[in-house]
């Protein structure tokens, strides 16, 4: 149970549960670890703005914005920004897997790496370069879908939180742990 | 008329801040506040800020840009 004081000044409990379970349920599916917490408003709120906007951007760019690959011409660091919203990300991981071991991607390549991505010094390649080949077939929509679902996994971490510990407060509008001025040591106080 | 076309392309595609705008404002405001009246009020003020930054860079680079 936790004692949240808003910017309105109102004081009331939140019951917070499990906390740790909530957070990982708030990561798996945006929202969950607020219906867990029985807090449906803010649960349904996530849902729709984070759920939302990860799957416009996903679909803006073609199911191609979210796959992961480590490799020496392709590091998709936008993927640590995009796992943030948890489950919807994690199929990228079983695609990668499929990839690399020469099997055929599931769902039609959705989240799977590129096949082959060249180098930048190799202009030959470039042809047979799929990374290049989204680009031009989806252009600006390519790394708008890339920023939709980046900024997607970034925001549900501000709910994981939020599930984790409750709204936050702002520290200035919080005065009631303050000791009265004539109880500090040296001015009279006892 | 035709070097405007970028311009106008450019503008197109701001309309796709809209829905972040919203979606970062309300889970933002919603990481504040526990009750929809608050969450909606720090939104509000949120995407004022949102904004009005946006149209600050947008103002400073277009100065620049007067220059080069």
């Amino acid at each position: 149970m936790a004692a949240v004081q808003s910017a309105e000044l109102e004081t009331f409990d939140i019951d917070l549960r499990n906390p740790s379970l909530a957070a990982f349920l708030a990561w798996l599916c945006p929202g969950a670890g607020h219906f867990y917490q029985r807090r449906y408003a803010k649960g349904t709120l996530f849902l729709v703005c984070i759920l939302g906007i990860y799957l416009f951007g996903l679909i803006m760019g073609g199911g191609h914005v979210v796959y992961t690959s480590w490799n020496e011409n392709d590091k998709r660091w936008q993927y640590f920004c995009q796992i943030g919203v948890g489950a919807a990300a994690l199929p990228a991981l079983i695609q990668n897997r499929l990839v690399k071991e020469g099997k055929p991607p599931l769902l039609g390549g959705w989240m799977a790496p590129p096949k082959f991505v060249a180098s930048t010094d190799d202009y030959l390649d470039l042809k047979r370069d799929e990374l290049a080949t989204w680009n031009l077939q989806y252009h600006t929509y390519f790394d708008l879908g890339t920023l939709f679902t980046m900024i997607a996994g970034l925001l549900n971490v501000l709910a994981i939180y939020d599930a984790y510990a409750g709204p936050m407060v702002i520290a200035h509008q919080d005065n009631t742990d303050k000791p009265p001025p004539d109880t500090e040591p040296g001015k009279g106080g006892k | 008329m035709w070097h405007l076309f970028p311009l106008d392309r450019a503008v197109n595609h701001l309309w796709y801040a809209i829905p972040l705008i919203v979606a970062i404002s309300l889970v933002y405001g919603a990481t504040r506040h526990e009750t929809l009246p608050g969450i909606l009020v720090n939104a509000y003020r949120a995407a004022t800020w949102i904004i009005s930054f946006m149209a600050i860079i947008f103002g400073v680079l277009f100065v620049i840009s007067l220059w080069s």
